[in-house]
Formats: structure tokens, C-alpha cells, sequence
């Protein structure tokens, strides 16, 4: 649709109303990219419907005219998972961000897909209910967009993901046909497409409604921050907590430099020490202490210098501004910087930490550590200054070979970013060519034509119905032991 | 593909069995008895692979010779789902048991389909570690058994269902692709979720080899409760008031039946001083009177529900509604039970799953199962039929499939195309 006609436009416009189509150059500059600026394509068109009979009404004319679309949340998303595709559109969902249910004995809130994150919460707080998936972007991020990469955050690793939380999702088809998957109560007979559909990044289809899980705030939460000498003592001690059995609402781990940058920043009165651990614990008071008496000493015995425990909910909410505002903080320590999202077995964190530390050296290039500590997952952040010849692509690459690193202790090449269109190389790195056609398999069932959001997730697309991959020999084949039937 | 051995599937040409052979070994396929047949169709052989490459070999020959493959592995729940349109080849994991890698540090474990929920429990709780699950007949039950059935007890309010405990899979497609997803660590969203997928698609997509999973500790201590209540409405009160409290419960479930009147369970796990905190604030939530230490009995409360004497007049099915109406539904059972005049025992959850069992004559049976299901799907919930009497007149095991189906089928004729794996047996005929 190079030429996207004008009747196509005028029948768009149809569907939204003026006021729900932007196809002006200087209006669509807003939509070339997400949260990850280096890549940028020009949409066609943006649509904002306000409805789910008008995303639908809008992809069948998509599906009809074979044009790609891509929806969009806030675009917060540091993966380039809402970045435009070529000649395609950009389907905002930023209008339909009603909260549609709250149903508070059931513990079920239904929004729609633009909601923000941090308003689930709001609007649950005065009952004590909360909404656990809390992605460091949560006051701006949409529940849509954190269905489709399956956001996490710092509280995962007790309550879970998005995934966790999404119980049913109404989904417009990439044919424009309406399907809802789960449903409000547990396990709806027949496939967990759900399951599926969230963390698909956009490529299955268009979430219209979204049934949310909520939780019941605990009695108690307690924050702890201990200085150590460096990570690898912080990790030490980490180690020590999970292996005491204890399940923490959040374990998170900084260097100096991700702590310099965020002192910067917010102020959050950290200490000043080569690695920085903030535990959380929550649940019943007599519990919680108990179990906090237990982690001073696991961190005292590990050689922490300073202990802290933040003393009033003012207090814990600046040492979270502090780790939350840990990104956007190293634009006061560097001109630029690359965010990084890989995953590794807990257990590898002091190995893959002095090869960064050893890649940092060889390139010259300062790296903040910043991480999800008990859960594994790593947010290197590669700084560097544009202006100066050939840092760019030498950060790209040290970002790059920091991925590999977590390949290779058996990790992941993301926990909570997304592949989009920043990770596809990187994903037959992480898997063999047979898991991917697999992949694409499920996908060509929700969606033949390739047209949503098409181009992200998958190294080499495949088309639908094309001859599935090559035979691959029985090992007692190759051996020669027996032959091909 | 050898078409001589496609017009011979039905009596399995011996060409085809000495390919089986030769991947195999002799020993290790066997004629099908009796025993090995699957809700009431008799398959020809039973074929143990011992490693997935073989699995997916069995499975690739079988696929190109138009025979059904039921995938199987402690048999313990074979009788789930509709019967079968077709049975050729029980595809067993019973060799492939091994656990590949306990990283106990990292709380996670690898291991084959094959091994029993049991044997792999007992080898995590070396290191004071579970698997946050207790699926039914852990001794017999398969990791590839429970994951494929999505068989899940009362430890899933605090841990969530297997799809919260799996993180990566591999699966043997009937093309013979080995295909996996996800991965060893408990973070990662590269990929689509395929481990989500293949959990409760009963073995109709491809066959689980090995699963991945996160790993709880064991608890420091434990204690659980037994309170009793009067009727439906006021356990229902307890619930909700339990819910709503600041109680970090690692389950709870209600006993109901025609016999006497409902019990709940509550299980607290963690350190003596908060168990101690949290049976006083349990007292103060229940009226004290009511509150006495739970027998060991709460944690076999499924398994006794299905120790049914007369398989002849007995349905089980699994039950799934919002939490909030619990009591409703117990008093609808009630009802239906009384016009059918069937006896009646359940169990519901606090999550909303719950198990009920229904014994009387097979037609009332059906009638009282139908006018339930018909409620439950009205109120979004859904009633799905475990066992059933083989004389029952036909009741289909899943209910009415929704505006999903098309794209159920879609995805299993991208991975089944020629519906190998245990046809007919699934949700809306898949």
C-alpha cells in the first residue's frame, strides 16, 4: 500500500472520525518510534479507535486490503516491539482506557487495553487490593501494551508476571473476527491461548479487554538496603536468602556506577559502595520480621558494611524512586546509554558479572549494572557519547556480546523487554531453528496473512503453508546403525 | 512414504513394526493387551522409546502411516476427555524418567516426561525444595501426565497452576520436529509461550519430552485447621472473609456432600512466629468454637473424592467458578442432585476450581449433569466430565467450546495436520 489510496483513508475515517485518524506528517513523527529511539519508521496512518467494534471494522479493512498493522500502547515498550512497519498502520489503543469492571470479591478487574498500569492499582488501593505486575515505566505504561510483552518488573519474583495476572483477554483477530480467550473463571476448557497471547508481542492480534487478577495488599512491607563491598558479595548474600527458603517480594541489586546515576537523579540517599542490595519482604507482620532478622544477618555474615531499613512508606517510596528512575538516571552520568535486558541462572551472576566487567575494560566503555537480582535478570546499561567516532557501534556490540554471555550460562536474551525488533538476530542464537518454525506455526493460526505487527520477534519470517523444515537424521541413522525407512 | 504400510495401518503390517523395532529394540514393542485400552478403543501396540529423538521417530513413522498416536505415561488418567475416534500406537514414556538437572541453587529442574510427580519430589526435597503441586496419584502420575491433563489441587491458590511452574519445554511434533520453548530461567519472554500451550492440551499438539519448571522451597513449618459451618452460605462467608484478609493461607478448600455439613481446610506454611500470628487472626475471622486442628486427611481429599466403588454409577467431573459464588452453586447442586435423585460429594477451592462426584443410575446421572453445566456456563464457569459411567447416555466430557474453536482447530492443523495425536478426544472434537 505504498500509495495508500485515498478511498482507504476516507473509509478509515469512517470507522474513528476525524478526530481518530492522523495521517499528517508532522503528527505522525510521534508514532515512528517507542521507547527505543533508534529505530524509526513512518506509519501511514494512525488510527485511535474507541471501541472494539471499531479496532475490528479497522482490521478488516487491513485484512481486506492486505495491510499490516501495528498496535500501540503508550509507547513505552524498549524492545521496538509498537515500531511501525513499513507502508503499515499504527492501531492506538491510547482512547480505549476505560476500566471496565472492578469486582472485588472475585478479586477481577476488566479494562481495556490504553488503562494504565499504575491506575489498576489507584482505583483498587482504597479496598487494599493491588495490581502486582509493576514495570518500572507503571505510571505511564499500558495494560495492552504490558499484556503483549509480558511485563514483569521488580515484584515478579514472588507474584509473577503479566501472564500470572491476565486471566481472559478479548482479542480482535488479525481477520478482524472477535475471540475471547479464558474467560473470568480458571481453566476454560480447551488450549491455554491466553497463555499464548500474552508476551506475543502484538504478532496474534489486537487485545480489546482485558480480565485482570488483583491482589489483596499483605500487612506488612518491610525494605531493607545493605551496602556492600561489591556485587559479588551482594550476590553472595542473595544466594544465601534464597537458599534460607525465603520468597521475597523483590530482591534488587545495583553497582556504584547504576548508584551514582540514580543519587544524581532522585537523591534516594543511597550509601556509596561498590554493590547495593534492596530487599523486600512482605506478607504477616510476625512473619516479615522474623524473616527480616534472618536476611541482616545472611547480609551482615556476607560482609555488608551498612544496613538499613527504611522506616516509613515515605521513606521505602524514595528508595524505589531510586531504583526505578535507575534508567533514565544515566542520562546524568552519560551523554547516551543502551539498555540492556538479558536473563542468567542466579547462580552464574558472579561469573558473567567479571566478563562484562572484563568487555567494559577491552572497549573502554563504562557499563551500570542494574538487576532483578533474584530472579536473574540483568540490566546492563552500555554507556557511551554519540559524537565521538565509532562509540555507538562499539556499544551495540559490547550490548550485543553482553546477550551472548547470557546465552551462554544458560539464560535468556530477554526478561521482560521483548525481542520486538531490537532481539530478532539474537533469537537463533537462543533457539534452534525447529523451535522457531514451531513458533511461527502457532502463529500462521491466529494469523495466515502475516499482517500484525509482521515484522518483529522472528529472525526469518516464514510464510504460511510454506514446506516445513528439513528432515533431520535419528543419530542411530547417522551412525550408520540403521537406514532411512 | 511407504504406501504398502499406509493401506496396513489398521493391522499394522509387520514391515512398520520392524521399523518400530529396529529404532527401539525388540523388547520394547509390545502388542497391546486389554489393559492397554484407552475409554473403550483397543490399541495394536504399545511402544516405549527411550529417548525423546527416538520418541519423535515412533512418532514421525506413525504420523506418515495414518496411525493414532495416544501419547501415555502412569496411565492414571487415561479416561479423561471424550473417547477416542481412533487408537493405534500408545506412545509410552515410561523409559524416559530421568531428571537432567536439579539446579538447586537456581531453583529450578529439568526433567523427562516420563518421571513420576513423586520420584522427582523426593529428589528436590533432598535439597528442601518442590515442586509447588499436588496433582492426584503423585506416585503413579507422570510430569508428562499432569502437565498434559493441567491437573492442579488446593496448592494452587498460593502457587499458582502448572502454567505458572513451567518455564520451558521441548515437545515431539507428529512431522518428528523436537521443538522447544522457553527456557531454564524463570524470567524470559524471548519466544512465544509454547510451554502454556501444550499445558492441558491433553497430548493433541505434540508430545512433551521434557519440562522445565521453577522450584519452591519446602516450608519451615506448617499448620493447618479444620473449620466447620453450618451451611453452603456461611462457609461461603468464611471464604470470602479468609480472601480478604491479610492471611498469607497456602490454600484453602470446602468439603460439601449430602451427608453432613460443610468443613473447610486452611494450610499456613512459614516461621513459628508468623503460624502462631496467623491461628490467632484466624480465630478471630471464624467463630472460635468452630476451629480445630485439620487431620492429615485435607491433603488426599481429591484421591478419596475419586476412591469410588461403582465406576458403573459414578461421575466425577471438575468443576470451575467465580470464587464469590461458591455457595450459590453448592446450593444448585443440591437441588439438581435432589431432583435426580443422585448422591453428591464436592470439593471447591478457593480459587473457584472445585471437583464434585455424583452417583445414581447413568441416565439421571447425565440429566443432572447436563441442567448443571447448563447453569455453570451461564455464569461463566464451566463443568467438565472426569469419568463417566460407559453406559451414560452421551454426554460430551468439555461442554460447549466458545467463539475460540476455529482457532483451536487452526493451531492444532498447524501442528497435527493429519490429527494423529489422540483424535477426537479433545475440547469440540479435536
Amino acid at each position: 500500500m505504498n500509495l495508500m489510496e485515498a478511498r482507504i483513508l476516507a473509509e478509515l475515517r469512517t470507522i474513528v472520525g476525524d478526530r481518530g485518524l492522523i495521517s499528517s506528517p508532522e503528527e505522525l513523527h510521534t508514532y515512528e518510534c517507542d521507547g527505543l529511539t533508534n529505530f524509526r519508521v513512518m506509519p501511514r496512518a494512525v488510527l485511535l479507535p474507541n471501541s472494539t467494534e471499531q479496532v475490528q471494522a479497522v482490521v478488516r479493512i487491513c485484512h481486506r486490503e492486505r495491510i499490516p498493522f501495528v498496535a500501540r500502547g503508550s509507547g513505552t515498550g524498549l524492545s521496538g516491539g509498537a515500531l511501525p512497519v513499513e507502508n503499515g498502520i499504527v492501531i492506538s489503543l491510547a482512547r480505549m482506557n476505560r476500566i471496565l469492571e472492578v469486582d472485588l470479591p472475585n478479586a477481577r478487574v476488566v479494562v481495556e487495553p490504553g488503562v494504565i498500569n499504575l491506575d489498576v492499582t489507584g482505583r483498587v488501593a482504597p479496598q487494599e487490593y493491588f495490581y502486582a505486575p509493576d514495570p518500572s515505566s507503571q505510571s505511564i505504561c499500558s495494560i495492552g501494551g504490558n499484556v503483549a510483552e509480558n511485563s514483569g518488573g521488580a515484584h515478579c519474583l514472588k507474584y509473577g508476571f503479566t501472564t500470572t495476572h491476565v486471566l481472559g483477554l478479548e482479542v480482535v483477530l488479525p481477520d478482524g473476527s472477535l475471540v475471547h480467550l479464558g474467560g473470568k473463571t480458571l481453566d476454560t476448557p480447551g488450549y491455554d491461548l491466553a497463555g499464548v497471547f500474552v508476551g506475543s508481542e502484538g504478532t496474534l492480534g489486537v487485545a480489546t479487554k482485558i480480565i485482570l487478577r488483583i491482589v489483596k495488599r499483605p500487612e506488612c512491607i518491610r525494605t531493607l538496603l545493605a551496602a556492600f563491598p561489591s556485587t559479588n558479595e551482594a550476590g553472595a548474600a542473595v544466594s544465601d536468602i534464597i537458599a534460607a527458603g525465603m520468597l521475597p517480594a523483590a530482591i534488587e541489586m545495583m553497582d556504584n556506577l547504576a548508584i551514582q546515576a540514580a543519587e544524581a537523579a532522585v537523591h534516594a540517599n543511597y550509601p556509596s559502595c561498590g554493590g547495593l542490595l534492596l530487599v523486600e519482604l512482605d506478607g504477616p507482620v510476625a512473619e516479615v520480621e522474623a524473616l527480616m532478622s534472618h536476611v541482616k544477618e545472611i547480609c551482615r555474615s556476607n560482609g555488608a558494611s551498612e544496613i538499613r531499613l527504611a522506616q516509613s512508606d515515605a521513606e521505602r517510596a524514595l528508595v524505589w524512586k531510586g531504583r526505578k528512575a535507575a534508567f533514565a538516571a544515566m542520562g546524568r552520568i552519560s551523554p547516551n546509554y543502551i539498555v540492556q535486558d538479558g536473563v542468567i541462572p542466579r547462580t552464574a551472576l558472579p561469573q558473567v558479572m567479571s566478563e562484562i566487567e572484563r568487555l567494559s575494560q577491552e572497549t573502554g566503555l563504562r557499563v551500570a549494572n542494574v538487576f532483578h537480582a533474584g530472579d536473574g535478570n540483568l540490566h546492563p546499561l552500555v554507556l557511551y557519547d554519540r559524537r565521538i567516532s565509532g562509540q555507538e557501534e562499539a556499544a551495540e556490540l559490547l550490548s550485543n556480546n553482553i546477550l551472548e554471555l547470557c546465552i551462554a550460562a544458560g539464560g535468556s536474551i530477554t526478561g521482560e523487554h521483548g525481542v520486538g525488533e531490537d532481539k530478532k538476530k539474537m533469537m537463533s542464537k537462543m533457539f534452534a531453528e525447529p523451535d522457531l518454525v514451531t513458533m511461527q506455526r502457532v502463529r500462521c493460526a491466529f494469523d495466515p496473512l502475516q499482517l500484525s505487527n509482521p515484522t518483529k520477534i522472528f529472525p526469518t519470517p516464514r510464510l504460511c503453508g510454506e514446506k516445513r523444515g528439513e528432515y533431520l537424521p535419528h543419530p542411530i541413522e547417522s551412525a550408520g546403525i540403521a537406514e532411512r525407512y | 512414504m511407504d504406501a504398502a504400510t499406509k493401506s496396513e495401518a489398521s493391522g499394522l503390517h509387520s514391515a512398520l513394526r520392524y521399523k518400530f523395532i529396529a529404532l527401539v529394540g525388540n523388547e520394547y514393542v509390545q502388542a497391546a493387551t486389554a489393559a492397554d485400552a484407552v475409554s473403550g478403543a483397543q490399541p495394536k501396540l504399545v511402544i516405549e522409546p527411550g529417548t525423546e529423538r527416538e520418541l519423535a521417530e515412533i512418532l514421525r513413522l506413525s504420523n506418515e502411516a495414518g496411525l493414532a498416536v495416544i501419547p501415555r505415561g502412569g496411565g492414571t488418567k487415561l479416561g479423561w476427555g471424550n473417547s477416542l475416534a481412533r487408537a493405534d500406537v500408545i506412545l509410552s514414556t515410561a523409559r524416559m524418567t530421568e531428571i537432567i538437572e536439579h539446579a538447586w541453587a537456581d531453583l529450578t529442574v529439568t526433567v523427562e516426561a516420563g518421571c513420576t510427580v513423586q520420584r522427582l519430589q523426593e529428589t528436590l526435597g533432598q535439597h528442601g525444595q518442590r515442586l509447588a503441586l499436588d496433582p492426584l496419584w503423585p506416585e503413579k502420575a507422570t510430569v508428562g501426565g499432569v502437565l498434559s491433563t493441567n491437573d492442579s489441587g488446593a496448592l494452587r491458590l498460593r502457587f499458582g497452576a502448572l502454567r505458572d511452574l513451567i518455564i520451558g519445554v521441548t515437545i515431539a511434533l507428529p512431522d518428528g520436529t523436537l521443538a522447544s520453548s522457553g527456557g531454564k530461567v524463570v524470567k524470559n519472554v524471548a519466544g512465544y509461550d509454547l510451554p502454556k500451550l501444550v499445558t492441558g492440551a491433553l497430548g493433541t499438539l505434540g508430545v512433551i519430552t521434557r519440562a522445565v519448571f521453577r522450584l519452591h522451597p519446602l516450608p519451615l513449618n506448617s499448620h493447618s485447621f479444620s473449620i466447620s459451618t453450618v451451611n453452603a452460605e456461611e462457609t461461603q462467608k468464611f471464604v470470602l472473609a479468609v480472601q480478604d484478609s491479610k492471611l498469607a493461607h497456602t490454600f484453602l478448600q470446602s468439603h460439601f456432600s449430602d451427608e453432613k455439613p460443610p468443613a473447610s481446610d486452611i494450610l499456613f506454611e512459614g516461621t513459628e512466629a508468623g503460624l502462631a500470628a496467623q491461628e490467632a487472626q484466624l480465630r478471630n475471622l471464624a467463630a472460635p468454637a468452630s476451629v480445630s486442628e485439620a487431620s492429615n486427611s485435607s491433603w488426599t481429599a481429591r484421591e478419596e473424592l475419586w476412591a469410588f466403588s461403582d465406576p458403573a454409577g459414578t461421575a466425577i467431573t471438575k468443576i470451575s467458578i467465580l470464587p464469590a459464588n461458591m455457595a450459590p452453586t453448592v446450593e444448585l447442586v443440591e437441588r439438581t442432585a435432589r431432583t435426580h435423585q443422585v448422591r453428591w460429594r464436592a470439593l471447591i477451592y478457593a480459587t473457584g476450581l472445585g471437583w464434585l462426584r455424583l452417583e445414581g443410575k447413568p441416565g439421571a446421572l447425565c440429566a443432572a449433569l447436563q441442567a448443571l453445566r447448563g447453569e455453570l456456563q451461564g455464569q461463566d464457569g464451566s463443568l467438565v466430565a472426569l469419568h463417566r459411567p460407559s453406559k451414560m447416555p452421551a454426554f460430551d466430557a468439555w461442554g460447549t467450546a466458545s467463539d475460540t474453536l476455529p482457532l483451536m482447530k487452526a493451531v492444532k492443523q498447524q501442528l497435527d495436520p493429519k490429527n494423529t495425536l489422540n483424535p477426537g478426544r479433545f475440547v469440540g472434537g479435536i
